[in-house]
């Protein structure tokens, strides 16, 4: 019986191990096939690309060091070039700013129509959802580019392409925050005969507004660099800026660099105020 | 309760002071509530100001938009007659590919002798004839244009010049709603505009160009060979993706391009930050100076922003997917390394611990006791991002040259083939949802729903 006994656990046990080799061999083979499609995506990636990976990683450092130089060469003209490009940062702000700001508040309306519950025409969530979705995918460039060709090139149409995409992005995180929010200050405010924006904005919103705003404080991060990069394509602010100076060419980079010293000083500056704020506003919940 | 409670405990005479405290918070929350959106106003009106908005009325081009949405459901057939050549041609948005053959001109161009004779909605006619261009409306009557080495005549039926025709000497102008005629001393053009994406599927030197659905079926299914050396359906395929209108082929290529770069640039970063994400978090990493610097590089790489990265990887490497790749991965290797190291720090220890009474080494006990426990997190940030990323990888396209952002900025900038840009959008979404949709099925089955 013993033996029997003790056969069947060694049998066990060889199954046991027999099974942890299989999946080992199993997630072994699974990262060598993703290491295998990573590595031909890179020489692909390679191939169509105009310079070389291994002839470019040589001149990797050419042009970082060129601006370099040139800043330190011209320093005395750095704190005015600083200055003169200070009213495009302030733009690119701007336009981050409002797209925040306008698109949260489009998001807050989007998700509270989405959010069971709270929907002022529940049959309609599903059509708010999708809503969302897609202006969640559309890519900002896409609103941006036909949007300059109409309004012509400046602030505004990257504005109201970053806005468009927030909300959409914002809406889907707010509707999720909307859906632990409690209902019974809700019920109780229908009792007495409140509207639904009454509902809303005494029941709900007070419940959710640290995490809207933790949200939003995000996007804002986000949309910054959003805004820099629009405004390479085309529409204001220092992204546009920075196109006309890296075009200049040899000898003339001092200005590019103030540019990039610039983006780079207030992307970490809103980086760090806004995660200070965020931080703050978990705490105090 | 609480409140009842202390009331009572502070006894009724502070009753008329707590009162006024809870009146005074009152006012100043009543005082919040109005400032708030009196702040936000007042920043609006002063970014409506700095955004010059009044000014961007008078800049809008309405005709443009009436353009671009006229244009995005419909082509337009160019008759040209070039003096120079003295030759007429009829090609789909004028373009060389969309040329029609001197047999195959559509019905409503006709050649009579000498001159053309175009029919338009209406029953307005235009000929171009060899001593001038005449344009015939009814209701309205002869336009007769002569082009001359000296210049251009118009005669009107009334002698008047009506707001819907340009007229200089050197270029006349008639805009119609059944048609638009161009005419300047070397050339006369007439556009006649149609609805749909014409070409799209067959450009005219295709046998599969004009066939009904049907009959293309048909034809896909009978052995009758219209190009010998393949079958029918191979040929439609093939002519297809080689459409040199739409180019279909190298649009398709341009979107897998795209996903190419978004795709690398994760993986790479995610294959990057795990190990530098150990080096950084504070309970594997004691030394202090270690986990700094490596803080650092990954404050950097996220502060650069893709933009500056794109930039300068693009000198080095000149335009392409890689550069795209490249921008991306560096980026979000700062992004995913302080995700990942801040989850590395609230790892739970008894994991660690078990194995490390069992004589685990430190690889095993990362292996089998960290890594389960973070790659929920890591699996479900990479998939959010691969999807993020795609979306940028349209705009990091549009300035390294690459995939559909340059296809796309380059559609956009020609202002000319708006139903192109239309179609590429439309490829753009239906990209970014796949991916929404691939990530957030592979997410639900890594990690399990939220």
């Amino acid at each position: 019986m013993t033996g029997l006994a003790l056969g069947s656990a060694d049998g066990t046990k060889l199954d046991y191990l027999a099974l942890v080799r299989r999946r080992q061999a199993y997630s072994g083979l699974i990262v060598v096939l993703f290491v295998a499609i990573l590595a031909a995506g890179f020489g692909l990636a390679d191939s169509r690309n105009a310079g070389g990976f291994w002839s470019g990683l040589s001149n990797l450092f050419d042009f970082p060091s060129e601006l370099v130089r040139e800043a330190i060469e011209k320093t005395a003209a750095l704190p005015g070039h600083l200055w003169r490009f200070l009213p495009a940062m302030i733009e690119t702000i701007n336009i981050a700013a409002v797209s925040t700001l306008i698109g949260a508040m489009l998001a807050i309306v989007l998700s509270l129509l989405s959010t069971r519950g709270m929907a002022r025409w529940p049959r309609l969530i599903p059509f708010f959802r999708r809503a969302m979705d897609g202006m969640r995918a559309i890519p900002e460039i896409v609103i941006a580019l036909v949007l300059i060709f109409v309004l012509g090139g400046g602030p505004v149409p990257a504005m109201i392409a970053i806005a468009f995409h927030t909300a959409g992005a914002l809406g889907k995180l707010f509707s999720e925050v909307n859906e632990n929010a409690d209902l019974k200050p809700l019920e109780g405010l229908s009792s007495v005969g409140a509207s639904w924006i009454q509902r809303m904005w005494l029941g709900a919103i007070p419940q959710v507004l640290p995490n809207y705003l933790s949200y939003a404080l995000l996007r804002f991060e986000i949309n910054v660099r959003a805004s820099a990069i629009l405004g390479f394509v085309g529409a204001g602010g220092i992204g546009s800026e920075l196109r006309v100076a890296i075009s200049w060419g040899l000898g003339r980079y001092d200005a590019a660099a103030a540019i990039f010293l610039l983006l780079f000083l207030t992307i970490v500056a809103i980086d760090q105020l806004s995660s200070h704020f965020r931080n703050h506003l978990v705490r105090t919940r | 309760m609480a409140s009842v409670e202390s009331t009572d405990l502070i006894g009724s005479t502070d009753v008329a002071g707590l009162k006024g405290e809870v009146a005074r918070l009152f006012l100043r929350r009543r005082a919040f509530a109005f400032a708030v959106p009196a702040l936000i106003v007042a920043y609006l009106a002063y970014v409506a100001i700095a955004f010059d908005l009044s000014g961007l009325a008078n800049r809008a081009r309405m005709d443009n938009a009436g353009i671009l949405i006229a244009d995005m459901v419909s082509y337009k057939v160019h008759v040209t007659r070039d003096n120079r050549v003295g030759r007429t041609t009829v090609a789909i948005e004028g373009e060389t590919k969309g040329t029609y053959g001197d047999g195959q001109w559509p019905g409503w161009v006709a050649r009579e002798g000498g001159a053309t004779v175009v029919t338009l909605d209406n029953d307005s006619i235009v000929r171009f004839d060899p001593d001038a261009v005449r344009f015939e409306i009814p209701g309205y009557g002869f336009l007769k244009i002569v082009q001359d080495r000296s210049g251009i005549m118009l005669d009107t039926p009334d002698g008047e010049i009506p707001d819907w025709i340009n007229a200089s000497s050197v270029r006349v102008t008639v805009t119609r709603p059944e048609g638009r005629l161009t005419v300047t001393k070397t050339r006369a053009e007439l556009f006649r505009y149609f609805g749909g994406w014409e070409l799209f599927f067959f450009t005219l030197d295709s046998p599969f160009y004009g066939k009904s659905w049907g009959e293309l079926a048909s034809m896909a299914l009978s052995g009758e060979r219209v190009r010998p050396e393949r079958s029918n359906l191979a040929a439609m395929g093939s002519d297809f993706w080689n459409n040199a209108m739409w180019r279909h082929g190298d649009v398709a290529w341009a979107i897998f391009e795209t996903v190419l770069m978004a795709f690398l640039g994760t993986m790479g970063a995610a294959l990057f930050a795990v190990p530098l994400a150990f080096a950084a978090a504070a309970n594997f990493t004691p030394t202090r100076v270690m986990r700094f610097g490596v803080r650092r590089i990954f404050d950097f790489l996220r502060g650069v922003d893709g933009l500056i990265w794109t930039i300068v990887l693009a000198r080095a490497f000149g335009p392409g997917p890689l550069t795209g790749s490249l921008a991306i991965l560096l980026t979000d290797t700062g992004t995913f390394g302080k995700l990942f190291s801040e989850a590395l720090e609230n790892v739970d220890n008894r994991q660690i611990e078990g194995l490390r009474s069992t004589g685990a080494n430190t690889l095993q006990r990362n292996r089998f006791g960290v890594i389960p426990q973070i790659a929920p997190v890591i699996a479900s940030q990479v998939l959010y991002y691969l999807e993020s990323n795609t979306r940028g990888a349209t705009i990091i396209g549009a300035i390294v040259g690459g995939g559909i952002g340059l296809l796309l900025t380059q559609a956009i900038q020609t202002q000319k083939d708006w139903e192109e840009v239309t179609y590429y959008i439309a490829l753009t979404l239906i990209m970014v949802t796949t991916m929404d949709m691939i990530s957030g099925w592979l997410r639900s089955k890594l990690v399990g729903k939220r």
